[in-house]
């Protein structure tokens, strides 16, 4: 029985159980919450664009800086992935649809919810939250807007949202794969993805557990993290960042996956050390745990405690290494092309490798006290962030988009903007670096004079990316709509996968009866 | 139906384990911490109340004991030691004291809480009787002298010669009815 979409538009979206579906709906969501990030940060650019305060207040400024990481990290990068997941997963291993469909509406209906509660107290009498999105306590805590309660519950929500699609994903990816596909025979990008979930299910309740021991501490009157009560403040670094350090390898592991599908396909050869991709993904995810006070060096760590986190983190460069070197290796002696999802993909792999230098820098303990809470920071993290996940994003976008809707993408339009992004990137996040060298720290809405060119420089070069963006979303929107169709199941003449042997359009149902492997 | 089966199962497991991550954050980590920082003496927390036994005081050696006090954040009070060092004896029992003033018009609560540097010293600075046990309340513009009862443990490592006694004070009026000793 083919069943095809609902006809009204409010039943097909809102109650849908269908992967595809699900799936656009967290990109579509998910590049809404970009734009709207995308525009906290040119807020944010445009007041630093000359030292002495002009447009907006330092107090909004803080709420900008805290809204801009929140929704880019919990609001964009990450149901952008999931969006992915919802849409690649069934039709790379073989399966109908997602293992749990009811759940899988759910967890993407709770998110619009979450982030209307988190963005409406940037509208309230004392303002959003301004403690930055690492929300530190005492900042968060003692010191929060009453707002702050809005947020906690916010970061219930999306947890729960996380933990939902995380399930969906591991229990799809264990039992739905089709006969013959074995675990070492899945995509990379259902690997990364299944590890990435495990990583989520671990960690998103830790997150939980640290912003409801900020909701007591504030509306119960118990001491976590008050140090006059007997609670220690470091303690909710400690617990953050616990979350903190898996949340990022959270965000960079599907963009790893989606990258490991890219390479090979505009290469025309297979992966290279396919299986050490795996193991390396695996030992990643490992490491993430045993790492997370790199992020506090400066706390007041016994010597002995530097040194640990200091070697454990530096050893994360080794699997990553495995990774970058197996990609560079894959393009060595292919037949290379360069299609628009191949220039993010080698975008990506540069600048990620770029961040992981800068990450190796940050590593070192002792250079750290120089480093910590500087404009270096913002740059490194932004070269892993973005040039990471949100290039890799794209490039998914852009590869995949064909076989999703069956029209091509304008391919010069493509190429323009990944030129531009490229370029505007650099110049954003460049200077960066210099001035965090030169001691400009980060999360302050003014600054020294001799700082003033190279945020210049930034700023230009911030509102070029975000032009870049717009461009992106007029591509998309006309492919759509207007873009050549195309029939081709293969689409990508180096393809292989599961995926590229349905017809293009993807039919709303797919697989219903298991292909056959060789 | 064996999917079905097979979903639930994964479901189930998930969330169990979810639950359990949450459980560890919430009630697992924090005594952890704490039983962490006690251990290695980071922090420079000091133990709960001693109660003096006969130890033989070691007059071979010296130990200069300074005292600092703090005002948290937005803290009006005055709040100093009267004495700023003594000298002691490992093993003997000392009295200092510290002045606290409400420099306010408002009754007010406060929560002195103590910090021992170097902290391999925190577990041999021992405490019978302190003002920090109990929490501080003083009328507008009352002023009280709060006793501190000491002992350097004659086990104090011998690299240290000088040990550190601080205290944040802290504003807990608003806090009602909750006690560091209700906390812990």
């Amino acid at each position: 029985m083919a069943h095809g979409p609902s006809e009204s538009f409010f039943s097909r979206w809102l109650f849908s159980t269908n992967h595809k579906d699900i799936g656009t709906l967290y990109l579509w969501f998910s590049f809404a919450m970009f734009l709207l990030g995308g525009a906290f940060a040119m807020v944010i650019r445009a007041e630093l664009f000359q030292p002495g305060m002009q447009l907006i207040e330092p107090e909004f400024f803080n709420q900008m800086t805290t809204m801009h990481g929140l929704v880019m990290v919990f609001g964009a990068i990450m149901p952008a992935f999931v969006g992915l997941a919802n849409w690649m997963i069934p039709m790379m291993i073989g399966a109908p649809d997602m293992a749990l469909p009811r759940m899988n509406n759910l967890s993407f209906w709770i998110l619009p919810f979450a982030f209307a509660i988190l963005v409406s107290t940037l509208f309230m009498e004392g303002g959003g939250p301004n403690f930055g999105w690492t929300f530190y306590a005492p900042l968060s805590t003692t010191y929060a807007p009453d707002t702050v309660n809005y947020f906690i519950f916010g970061v219930h929500i999306m947890g729960a949202s996380s933990i939902m699609g995380s399930i969906n994903i591991i229990a799809t990816v264990i039992n739905m794969r089709a006969p013959g596909m074995t675990y070492m025979k899945m995509p990379l990008f259902v690997w990364t993805w299944v590890i990435t979930a495990f990583l989520l299910v671990a960690v998103m309740p830790v997150l939980a557990g640290a912003v409801t021991m900020m909701l007591m501490d504030i509306n119960f009157g118990t001491s976590f993290f008050d140090a006059a009560g007997g609670g220690d403040p470091v303690l909710f670094q400690h617990v953050f960042w616990f979350f903190g350090h898996p949340e990022v390898y959270i965000i960079i592991l599907p963009a790893f996956g989606v990258v490991s599908q890219i390479i090979p396909t505009f290469s025309r050869k297979p992966l290279f050390g396919y299986s050490s991709m795996v193991y390396a993904t695996a030992s990643i995810a490992f490491l993430s745990f045993i790492v997370w006070a790199h992020h506090m060096f400066t706390v007041g760590m016994p010597i002995a405690g530097e040194l640990y986190f200091m070697y454990a983190t530096m050893l994360i460069a080794v699997p990553t290494g495995v990774k970058v070197f197996n990609w560079v290796t894959t393009m060595y002696k292919g037949a290379l092309t360069f299609e628009t999802p191949m220039l993010f993909s080698i975008a990506f792999v540069i600048l990620f490798t770029f961040g992981g230098f800068t990450g190796m820098m940050l590593s070192i303990a002792a250079a750290d006290t120089q480093y910590h809470d500087t404009y270096f920071v913002v740059a490194h993290f932004h070269y892993v962030m973005v040039a990471g996940a949100v290039f890799s994003g794209t490039a998914a976008v852009y590869y995949w988009l064909p076989k999703w809707c069956g029209r091509m993408y304008d391919e010069t339009m493509g190429k323009v903007q990944f030129w531009i992004a490229f370029i505007a990137f650099n110049i954003t996040f460049m200077p960066q670096h210099f001035l965090g060298l030169a001691g400009m720290p980060r999360r302050y809405s003014d600054y020294g004079l001799q700082f003033a060119d190279w945020n210049m420089v930034s700023s230009i070069g911030a509102f070029m990316y975000g032009g870049a963006q717009l461009l992106f979303l007029f591509n998309v929107i006309r492919t759509i709509g207007w873009g050549k169709p195309i029939d081709d199941p293969k689409v990508w003449e180096g393809a292989e996968g599961l995926e590229w042997t349905l017809p293009t359009p993807a039919p709303f149902h797919t697989f219903s009866t298991p292909p056959v492997l060789k | 139906m064996k999917n079905t089966t097979s979903h639930r199962n994964v479901l189930i497991k998930s969330l169990l384990g979810a639950a359990v991550m949450f459980m560890f954050a919430m009630f697992v980590l924090p005594p952890l911490y704490d039983l962490f920082c006690e251990i290695t003496g980071i922090g420079g927390k000091t133990g709960d109340a001693y109660t003096a036994t006969e130890v033989v005081v070691d007059t071979t050696r010296e130990v200069e004991v300074q005292f600092v006090a703090t005002n948290n954040a937005t803290m009006p009070w005055e709040f100093y030691p009267v004495e700023h060092k003594v000298v002691v004896h490992p093993g003997e029992q000392k009295e200092i004291v510290f002045y606290a003033k409400n420099l306010t018009g408002m009754d007010m609560v406060g929560q002195a809480i103590p910090n021992v540097l170097p902290n391999n010293a925190a577990d041999y600075f021992l405490k019978t009787e302190c003002f920090c046990f109990n929490n501080q309340p003083l009328a507008a513009g009352d002023d009280a002298e709060l006793a501190v009862v000491f002992i350097i443990d004659p086990d104090l490592p011998a690299s240290v010669n000088t040990v550190t006694l601080s205290y944040t004070i802290f504003d807990i009026t608003d806090r009602g009815s909750m006690q560091v000793s209700q906390l812990k």
